[in-house]
C-alpha cells in the first residue's frame, strides 16, 4: 500500500483567479510585502499495490487522465510506502 | 433524426434543450442519462449548459469518463453529430474531442447578458442555416468561459475554418470590447477537424423562440435538423 500526496500546480502563465483574491485580501489587511499569491491543489490517495513501478503507473495515469489538464496545469507528486 | 439530450448530475440547461428540440424543432428527442451505456439510436446528441459534477476538480472534467460519454465519444470519433453548449463545450475540451479548455473568465466575473456573434463559417452541419458572417444575438451565462489554447492550436483552427462564431460589436466587428471573457481570438465556438463535433459558450436554447426575444438561436438547431 502506498501514500500519494500529489500537488496540481496552475502553470504560471494562467490566471490565477483564487491566488489574486486572496492576495487583493492580503493588500486590504495592510500587507503590502506579500505578493505572488498562488493556490494549488493538494491531492492524497492511496495506491493498494505493493509494487513501487505499477503504484507509479497508477499515479501517473490518474494525473494525466483525470486530476491535472494538461493545458493548464502540472503535477508533481510523493510517495510513500505504508 | 432523433436527438439525444444528455442529463448529468448538475446539468441545468437540460430540460431548456429538450423543449426546444421537442416542441419548437419538433423533432423525435429522448433524454440519456449519465449512466447509461446506449445512445438508443440517436442521430445527434446534445451535452447541455449545467455544473456537471459541481464542476469539482475542473469544469467538465469528471462527466468525461460516464459511461454515456464513453458512447459520446466513440460516436463522435465515428462522424457522429454532437453539440456541446456552455458546459457541454467545456466537457468536450476534457474528452479530448475538441482542442482547447475553458478556463476563468478574464475579469472572473460571471457573465450573464445577450452577446453579439459574427458566423465565421457556415458550411458545417451547425451553422449551414446562417448566411455567411451573419451577425447573431445569443446570451452568455458563465463563469469559466475563456477559450484557451495555444498558438499552434490557434493557427490551425483558423487554417481548417474550425471557428465557427466569434464575439463580436453589433456590426460584426471583432474587438476586446465585445470580448466577455478574454477568449483567444475573441472564440464563442469551434469545431473539431472533421467537423462533426461543435462546442459554443453561448447559449441558443435561450433564444429560440420569439417570446424570449430572439429566434436566432434555433437556426442551430435547425442547420443540425435540416442538413444531416
Amino acid at each position: 500500500m502506498f501514500l500519494a500526496k500529489i500537488f496540481i500546480t496552475r502553470r504560471r502563465s494562467i490566471l490565477d483567479p483564487q491566488g489574486k483574491a486572496v492576495e487583493l485580501g492580503i493588500k486590504s489587511i495592510g500587507l503590502e510585502n506579500i505578493s505572488d499569491v498562488r493556490i494549488d491543489k493538494y491531492i492524497e490517495l492511496k495506491i493498494n499495490d505493493s509494487v513501487y513501478a505499477s503504484a507509479v503507473q497508477s499515479i501517473e495515469k490518474v494525473c494525466n487522465d483525470l486530476l491535472a489538464n494538461s493545458h493548464l496545469e502540472d503535477f508533481t507528486y510523493e510517495l510513500i510506502e505504508l | 433524426m432523433k436527438f439525444g439530450v444528455v442529463i448529468f448530475p448538475g446539468s441545468n440547461c437540460d430540460y431548456d434543450s429538450f423543449h426546444v428540440l421537442k416542441r419548437i424543432l419538433k423533432a423525435e428527442t429522448v433524454f440519456l442519462f449519465h449512466k447509461e451505456d446506449s445512445l438508443q439510436n440517436c442521430d445527434a446528441i446534445v451535452l447541455p449548459g449545467g455544473f456537471s459534477y459541481g464542476d469539482y476538480l475542473r469544469t467538465g472534467s469528471i462527466a468525461r469518463f460516464t459511461p454515456i460519454m464513453q458512447e459520446v465519444i466513440a460516436f463522435a470519433i465515428n462522424g457522429g453529430i454532437v453539440i456541446g453548449i456552455c458546459n457541454g463545450f467545456q466537457i468536450l475540451c476534457e474528452s479530448n474531442l475538441l482542442p482547447g479548455v475553458l478556463i476563468k473568465n478574464e475579469n472572473l466575473r460571471f457573465k450573464c447578458f445577450d452577446t453579439f456573434l459574427r458566423v465565421e463559417n457556415n458550411k458545417t452541419s451547425f451553422t449551414k442555416n446562417f448566411h455567411s458572417n451573419e451577425v447573431v444575438k445569443f446570451p452568455i451565462a458563465h463563469g469559466d468561459g475563456c477559450y484557451f489554447t495555444e498558438e499552434e492550436t490557434l493557427v490551425s483552427l483558423e487554417k481548417n475554418e474550425q471557428i465557427l462564431l466569434k464575439y463580436c460589436d453589433r456590426h460584426g466587428n471583432i474587438t476586446p470590447d465585445s470580448n466577455p471573457n478574454g477568449s483567444v481570438a475573441n472564440i464563442a465556438g469551434i469545431c473539431n477537424e472533421k467537423k462533426n463535433v461543435f462546442g459554443l459558450m453561448p447559449h441558443p436554447e435561450r433564444c429560440s423562440e420569439s417570446i424570449l426575444g430572439s429566434t436566432d438561436g434555433i437556426k442551430i438547431f435547425e442547420s443540425i435538423f435540416n442538413n444531416n
